[in-house]
């Protein structure tokens, strides 16, 4: 799957990246991980309050940073 | 308490509310017990135990410092728990809702009250600010928003309200949304569209917005309060009891009024000084209070400390770099202008009634 951290680049954002390489690890997935700064594209995607977790195009997660139980939730959730 | 999933509709059943509840009010009377008993737990302790005298400077700086700190601890962790809650209703795709299509004026107040109670993170100034442009909402009211949210924070006001009281606390928000009102008002009227970089209009919304609060739960919203508070204690704490230390040292040393000359009540440029002094500096809500009550102390008049306290939390080189990217320099020049304009005024009006 093609997951997207959206976020300016800002400390939020780099714990959410770490996070998602650490449940991806875990949950033994396979999954292409890549970062989208630039700002029309972040709001683009109908978000506004950062750091974001877009799976296979899809928000699944604004604006907050989620313990690594529910990290794991989302992924294994849109894996299936 | 967590139970780490994020949609849990059915684990638990009814009676997961009551539990949290009793909870909840075991908490809240334990924390209205300290806070009741503090002081004369520290009366006790101060002047009996360790026998300093209750007139002395060393027994009453010693009392005041053990006393504050308690004090300002309790209420920041009350009260950052209480607000952290309250704003997990909020997000900001709903203020952006609340505030669409609605006109000028009214929205402008509207846009400051949501900026002070919606959750929001600095480094989301951008795509908030593209985010309501996008879906109509009008720039004054946009700028209204992003003037408030800084402005008036929940910090600053904790510390305020333990350092100098109800009223003085009460007057710092309402002179926040009055100069966040004010401000976006009169920045919407300079045409300001001409001065926003044209890839903010050119971004289309695609997708739908997902609302973060819309699947929180109980324990989520709790644990969200609970992750809150732990961070705003871990950041603050030193500067806190390095300002209460030095208000602990005043309180038992005040020596000659300084401030009284250069910046109390009858000078009449203190105000415009403490906004040219505070527009640059740049500092967090409990990084600059220790420093607003040694001014305070040593005879600063009331509205020059807080148009200072103000100009260092609203406008900051950090907060204007990010608008850079989205407001040309023309409208970042008067944005500025205008803010630091009604945080003088302010400071001279409370100066003048106070």
């Amino acid at each position: 799957m093609l997951i997207k951290i959206l976020g300016p680049g800002c400390a939020n954002c780099h714990t959410l990246e770490r996070l998602t390489h650490d449940a991806i690890a875990d949950l033994n997935l396979t999954a292409e991980v890549s970062s989208v700064t630039d700002y029309p594209t972040i709001v683009g995607y109908g978000v506004m309050s950062t750091p974001a977790l877009v799976v296979d195009d899809r928000v699944v997660l604004a604006g907050r940073i989620p313990t690594a139980a529910q990290l794991r939730d989302l992924l294994t959730t849109a894996a299936a | 308490m967590t139970t780490g999933s994020i949609p849990a509709p059915t684990a638990g059943g009814w009676h997961r509310p009551a539990v949290y509840g009793v909870k909840l009010a075991a908490v809240a009377g334990l924390w209205l017990a300290a806070y009741q008993l503090n002081r004369p737990w520290w009366d006790l302790v101060v002047y009996d135990w360790l026998g300093l005298d209750e007139g002395s400077r060393l027994g009453s700086g010693v009392h005041f410092f053990l006393y504050d700190s308690v004090k300002i601890l309790l209420l920041l962790t009350g009260i950052i728990f209480v607000v952290t809650i309250g704003r997990s209703y909020l997000s900001l795709e709903r203020t952006r809702a609340l505030l669409g299509g609605r006109r000028e004026g009214a929205a402008n107040l509207a846009a400051a009250g949501l900026g002070v109670a919606t959750p929001f993170c600095s480094c989301s100034a951008v795509p908030a600010f593209i985010g309501f442009v996008a879906a109509g909402v009008p720039l004054g009211v946009t700028l209204s928003f992003l003037i408030a949210s800084p402005l008036i924070n929940e910090v600053a006001v904790v510390l305020l309200y333990g350092m100098f009281g109800a009223r003085i606390a009460a007057l710092y928000v309402l002179s926040g949304l009055v100069i966040a009102t004010g401000a976006g008002y009169v920045l919407g009227r300079i045409s300001p569209s001409r001065w926003v970089e044209d890839f903010v209009y050119q971004t289309t919304l695609r997708g739908t917005a997902v609302v973060p609060g819309q699947q929180l739960t109980w324990s989520d919203r709790l644990a969200m309060g609970r992750e809150e508070v732990a961070a705003i204690l871990r950041k603050v704490w030193p500067y806190l009891l390095a300002g209460i230390g030095l208000g602990a040292v005043i309180h038992g040393w005040a020596p000659a009024d300084f401030f009284t000359r250069v910046a109390g009540p009858d000078n009449p440029f203190g105000p415009l000084v403490a906004v040219a002094i505070g527009v640059p500096l740049y500092s967090n809500a409990a990084g600059i209070l220790p420093l607003v009550e040694v001014l305070y102390a040593k005879g600063m008049a009331i509205g020059t400390v807080l148009a200072f306290m103000m100009s260092v939390v609203a406008l900051s080189l950090p907060e204007l770099i990010l608008l850079r990217r989205i407001l040309k320099p023309p409208l970042l020049a008067a944005f500025v202008g205008v803010v630091a304009t009604g945080i003088a005024a302010t400071g001279y009006l409370f100066n003048a009634i106070l």
